[in-house]
């Protein structure tokens, strides 16, 4: 008895021993990139340090920005690590479905015939919010029907068969995207129907089906607070951030507290096991490609108005940067992939201003290898996979 | 209460359970008692749907349990505590018993039930916010018998509930079990260490590669030769 009833110790020991943080094969790694970057990076790293010590306002500016960035980010990144938290399924539909809904929201844009020369604020105001809610839900119930038709017919199928799968609707949702850009086809619609608000829609995507759109300038474009020189933060960026980080903080709360969450975490965790207490995992799963879907269609249209822009092949690029954060952040842990979104924004934004737009992807790429070396789980991830 | 008729269970190809036939009546323990891979854990998994029987019945008060998803025998009175206690890691203890009562919406209830657990198992409640990961193997078992019982069954399966544990932990696992039963629940344990099974069961069955070798009283089948033999470990 006595090992059962010895007054309990604050923490139960770890069941595996840590491991050293310095093991050979770090070392060698540490000396390899200190050779490398001393060598041929110096001077470049000079420069950089320079100009940021030169212009504080400058960077602070770039800080405030890729943080802004880093919000969105977070937000389709979130939808990567759900599902993956779930079924260890890498969504390659996900970056896509997000491009998706950027094309929705300018649908109902052109059919509510918002105008930022003629619309009223109110107006233009709660419109956003009705068609931010269509958005997610067309998005959602999108994102649900691919995982009802595409991934769950193969869920007892060898890993390799979803995630093709998961590829191949990454390639259908563009090709729906050049579809629905196809200004011809909704002149057809117009025409048949006789519809003004069609037309409209015609007018918004062009003739050319696969050319970037324009999104209309819905959002306010006043200063929140400027300083001469260099720094300023409008009320668009503001309100990108915080819808932004008002849907990171919604899912967090209905994840960690409410008991769908709490049943989708124990289903991410064991799913026999969360199917012997009850819990109908099917749906736990569908459930979870819903509010993935409404995450990236809100990115889709936050993304969508802030560049004023959306193209079919916006997806790909967005969902690289994502899954990026994701995986930086450590995919299946939700705060994890905030950070990395938060993260990876960052360092696109300094990389944009200090090392050139063009490098900016290698440099988050160089940073995702450098820390995967010393962190394989993500900055936030546990082994064996903490999960949602 | 329980009964399986002839029933034939398999994983793909292999042929798990080849005609298993038992039966437990209320109030009763039961344990199911066997080597390594005799289809100990495949009967537990059966009953409760996660591998449902290709051909044969599971009648659970008279009503049929093949074609009843694994997630809906909860409600029907069945719970299980699996193999490997497959506690839900990065799930506080409390959250472990709030999944354990999943499919009950009775919240005053739930909580009486949950103050119930922690009577039974006194160091849960003092780790209550701690991860289940965190918890010691000892203290797991306790957290996976308990969020089983967070359902109210009326049959309990206990896959293994001495597995990996120590000794004086074994005997205060057993002394639970019996408690639990004592309060009305009827339970079905599989077990490896047989004596301790056999010890406070009521009925026992012997399976071997499954098929069932022999089914009797706990106490008549610690006396069989071939038993003492084969799981006792006496000459």
């Amino acid at each position: 008895m006595a090992a059962s009833q010895t007054p309990s110790s604050p923490q139960a020991a770890p069941l595996v021993p840590r491991e050293p943080f310095l093991t050979k094969r770090r070392a060698f790694s540490i000396v390899g990139l200190i050779i490398f970057l001393g060598f041929f990076a110096i001077p470049i790293y000079q420069t950089i340090l320079l100009e940021m010590w030169d212009s504080p306002r400058q960077l602070t500016q770039q800080i405030v920005i890729g943080l802004t960035k880093g919000t969105y980010i977070a937000v389709i990144a979130l939808g990567y690590t759900l599902v993956y938290g779930i079924l260890e399924l890498i969504n390659f539909a996900h970056g896509d479905l997000f491009m998706i809904g950027a094309f929705l929201s300018l649908i109902f844009i052109s059919l509510f015939g918002l105008d930022p020369k003629t619309s009223s604020g109110i107006t233009i105001f709660f419109s956003l919010l009705g068609i931010l809610g269509l958005v997610m839900l067309c998005t959602a119930f999108l994102n649900a029907g691919i995982e009802r038709f595409a991934y769950r017919p193969l869920r007892n199928a060898p890993r390799l068969a979803p995630l093709i799968s998961a590829i191949g609707m990454s390639f259908v949702l563009q090709n729906v995207g050049i579809f629905l850009g196809d200004g011809l086809i909704w002149d057809k619609i117009a025409d048949g129907l006789g519809s003004d608000a069609i037309g409209r829609v015609a007018d918004a995507m062009g003739t050319q089906s696969v050319a970037p759109k324009n999104i209309p300038d819905l959002l306010p474009n006043g200063q929140v607070f400027f300083i001469p020189d260099s720094l300023k933060y409008t009320y668009k960026d503001l309100l990108v951030a915080v819808v932004s980080l008002g849907l990171l903080a919604g899912l967090y709360s209905f994840v960690r507290f409410t008991k769908l969450g709490k049943a989708i975490r124990a289903t991410a965790q064991d799913r026999d096991a969360a199917r012997l207490m009850g819990i109908n995992a099917d749906r736990t799963i569908s459930v979870t490609f819903l509010i993935g879907g409404a995450l990236g269609g809100a990115a889709g249209m936050i993304v969508g108005l802030y560049n004023g822009t959306a193209l079919f092949s916006m997806g790909f690029t967005a969902g690289l940067l994502s899954f990026t954060a994701a995986v930086l952040g450590g995919i299946g842990n939700i705060l994890g992939s905030a950070l990395g979104g938060l993260l990876i924004g960052l360092i696109l934004a300094l990389s944009d201003q200090y090392i050139g737009t063009r490098w900016s992807n290698a440099v988050i790429f160089a940073i995702l290898v450098l820390i995967l070396l010393f962190r394989p789980t993500g900055l936030l991830g546990q082994e064996g996979g903490q999960k949602a | 209460m329980l009964q399986l008729q002839n029933v034939h269970t398999y994983y793909g190809n292999i042929h798990a359970l080849k005609g298993i036939s038992l039966e437990i009546n209320q109030g009763e323990i039961v344990t199911l008692i066997g080597s390594n891979g005799a289809g100990k854990s495949t009967t537990l998994r059966t009953i409760s749907g996660i591998t449902p029987p290709r051909t044969g019945q599971v009648l659970f008060e008279g009503k049929t349990l093949n074609s009843v998803p694994a997630h809906k025998i909860v409600s029907q009175g069945i719970s299980q505590s699996p193999e490997g206690r497959r506690i839900f890691a990065n799930l506080t203890v409390r959250e472990n018993l709030e999944m354990g009562a999943f499919t009950r919406n009775d919240k005053a209830e739930i909580a009486s039930d949950m103050d119930r657990v922690f009577e039974l198992f006194p160091r849960l409640k003092e780790r209550v916010a701690q991860r289940g990961g965190t918890l010691s193997g000892g203290e797991q078992q306790m957290l996976a018998i308990g969020r089983a019982l967070m359902s109210r069954p009326r049959l309990l399966l206990l896959d293994e509930p001495s597995m990996g544990l120590a000794p004086v932990l074994v005997d205060l696992i057993f002394e639970i079990i019996q408690n639990i039963n004592n309060q009305g629940t009827t339970i079905l344990v599989v077990e490896q260490n047989a004596l301790m099974a056999l010890g406070i069961a009521h009925r026992a069955y012997v399976l071997q590669t499954g098929v069932i070798v022999k089914a009797g009283d706990a106490a008549t089948l610690r006396e069989d030769e071939d038993v003492q033999k084969a799981y006792l470990g006496m000459e």
